[in-house]
């Protein structure tokens, strides 16, 4: 009994490290924009869905390729997040920090209640299914084995962008003194555009990974909006690596805690865990102290 | 005519409605807008001091869901049930609390902490659905039937008339709290640590207690908020009392009406109820997500345009206004 008992924990975890990679593309793209501008996205998760939605309508109503409707969704939630910061970001970037947060969660509501009124409250999906792979007397869901590999190579192609080229040495320098940076000739609100287009375009790259797994629904948003947020928090917001970590330390918990219990008391202790974190280690788990 | 006796008449003109028998429908929307006017009224006690939370809509579910379990699974009387779910909000009140102000936890971080509260709230409700239902929601056991109308003790009332008391009893009980916030040391204390905690607390500001008690109080009283809507509508359901929307709806209701003036989150609760009834009359229920659409769109252009709120707004337009004269 005992064999067979470990081999389904090792295959809880092993389903953990799998889902830690989304995740940690997820937080990506909101920790981005945090750690450049200075804003925390609310309705990120909604942005997520409307890829989701992008790419079911163009692939599964309008019949466009999977290939071309995944690139679509990329650069439509990219256009989206530029838009985002352009029209609802840009206007309150000097008030107090907290009408910011808010501001986007008046578009998280106004999202959901858009596809809703769009596309219905029904679950849509775009009719792939990939098959199960089985080691040993393990089984993987391909999708997802797809996703942690897409999102790990999407994290390092980004963290090369940040550290090898002008633009992202730009964008770096930026987010370490606003004020300076000016001076020095870059233009901060070109550096904000591009910021939320990337913001956008990892959002809008999560969803295509996200589409092969989940039904999308208006309501989608909700259901990982929440963790997405934590986890870049635990690990301090606008700490890329910091939020990497994160996201892997939490989906042990949802997939072993699921494993031992139901699948909400996973979250419910992900959720505890972050909270006494946030006691112990306010500034995230690699803080340095200051 | 002083404010005050023009208050005092507007109050009694709204106390007598019920006696005019305006009907089920509008006396039905009253109630909820002083129930919803009591509890963003709550909420704004501690969010108006730079004290944002995300975290009230556990405190509503805490005292939504403790009153009817009890009342379901033990027939305990709402009134215990009560206090045993105020018992809790203050022990996880202080929990979350104490280290939040302790570890100086604020802005953003402070309102992420809270969400997280919220959603544990919401996913142990959830995961205990054996007992309480789940996502479909759970019914107080009726005590009610043909000859009875009314049971105190288990605070079921089948008039709208005795809810609308009740409610405007504990909409005037917030007020009068937020008025004695307002003019308490604690309020100058508090708008002094919201400024900076570490001056404040080198000018000898306690500034952990004051937060800790203003928080206590708020938390408290938006879970009597929870206790009332689910004996009054006699179905709660997760979505609808814990969670991140309905937290958000209370923060945004606040700051639509005006966070800083006593009457503004009543004004936010009125005018986002007429504004879901009114588009629902409108455009009727047949197209869902209307209503959210329009509101989603307006939260966005009073946090951008009218970051004061209504009521804030009208009242500076008065004021200079008057000045010009």
């Amino acid at each position: 009994m005992d064999q067979i008992f470990d081999i389904f924990l090792l295959e809880a975890v092993l389903n953990g490290v799998l889902l830690g990679g989304l995740l940690a593309l997820l937080a990506l793209g909101l920790n981005l924009v945090f750690g450049v501008i200075d804003v925390v996205w609310i309705c990120y998760a909604e942005l997520i869905m409307v890829g989701m939605y992008a790419i079911w309508w163009l692939h599964s109503a309008m019949g466009v390729h999977l290939a071309l409707a995944f690139v679509a969704g990329i650069l439509l939630v990219g256009v989206l997040g530029a838009c985002l910061h352009q029209f609802i970001i840009r206007p309150v970037l000097s008030a107090e920090p907290i009408n910011q947060l808010l501001v986007t969660g008046g578009v998280l509501f106004f999202l959901q209640a858009i596809a809703t009124v769009a596309f219905g409250v029904e679950f849509r999906n775009i009719g792939v299914r990939l098959p199960g792979v089985n080691v040993g007397d393990m089984n993987f869901s391909l999708a997802r084995m797809i996703a942690f590999g897409v999102a790990l190579a999407a994290i390092a192609a980004t963290y090369l962008f940040l550290t090898r080229t002008y633009m992202g040495t730009a964008i770096r320098a930026i987010s370490q003194d606003r004020t300076i940076m000016p001076l020095m000739g870059v233009n901060p609100s070109r550096i904000y555009l591009l910021t939320s287009f990337m913001g956008g375009a990892l959002a809008g790259l999560a969803a295509c990974l996200l589409v092969l797994q989940y039904d999308v629904h208006p309501a989608i948003g909700l259901s990982f909006g929440p963790i997405t947020f934590l986890i870049c928090v635990l690990g301090g917001l606008g700490n890329l690596i910091g939020g990497f970590v994160a996201a892997f330390v939490f989906a042990q918990f949802i997939s072993v805690g699921g494993f031992f219990f139901q699948l909400e008391w996973g979250y419910v202790l992900a959720f505890l865990f972050f909270i006494v974190v946030m006691f112990w280690k306010p500034e995230g788990l690699l803080s340095k102290r200051k | 005519m002083t404010m005050r006796s023009i208050s005092l008449i507007l109050l009694a003109a709204l106390a007598a409605v019920p006696l005019f028998g305006p009907g089920n429908y509008p006396l039905h929307l009253m109630v909820m807008g002083l129930l919803w006017g009591f509890i963003y009224t709550s909420w704004s006690i501690m969010g108006r001091l730079g004290m944002v939370s995300f975290g009230h809509g556990a405190f509503l579910g805490i005292g939504a869901y403790t009153v009817v379990l009890l009342w379901n699974l033990w027939g305990i009387s709402p009134w215990i049930g009560a206090l045993v779910a105020l018992v809790i909000t203050v022990v996880v009140a202080v929990m979350i609390g104490y280290p939040c102000f302790r570890f100086k936890i604020v802005g953003h971080y402070f309102a992420l902490t809270t969400l997280a509260l919220s959603e544990v709230v919401r996913l142990i409700i959830v995961g205990l659905r054996e007992q309480t239902g789940g996502s479909l929601g759970i019914t107080p056991k009726s005590a009610l039937s043909d000859g009875v109308t009314a049971s105190v003790g288990a605070l079921q009332f089948s008039s709208k008339a005795v809810w609308f008391y009740l409610m405007l009893g504990c909409w005037l009980f917030a007020l009068y709290v937020w008025h004695r916030v307002d003019r308490s040391m604690s309020r100058m204390a508090l708008e002094a640590i919201s400024e900076d905690e570490d001056a404040a607390a080198s000018v000898g500001i306690n500034v952990n207690r004051t937060k800790l008690s203003i928080t206590v109080l708020s938390a408290v009283m938006t879970c009597l908020g929870g206790v009332l809507y689910a004996q009054y509508q006699q179905y709660v359901n997760p979505e609808t009392v814990s969670g991140i929307g309905i937290s958000l709806q209370m923060v945004f209701g606040v700051i639509a009406g005006g966070m800083f003036v006593m009457l503004g989150p009543t004004v936010g609760a009125v005018f986002l109820m007429l504004l879901s009834e009114g588009l629902r009359v409108l455009i009727g229920n047949e197209v869902l997500g209307v209503d959210i659409t329009i509101y989603g769109l307006l939260l966005i252009l009073f946090i951008i345009y009218m970051p004061k709120g209504i009521l804030g707004t009208a009242l500076d337009r008065v004021q200079a206004g008057g000045a010009k004269r």
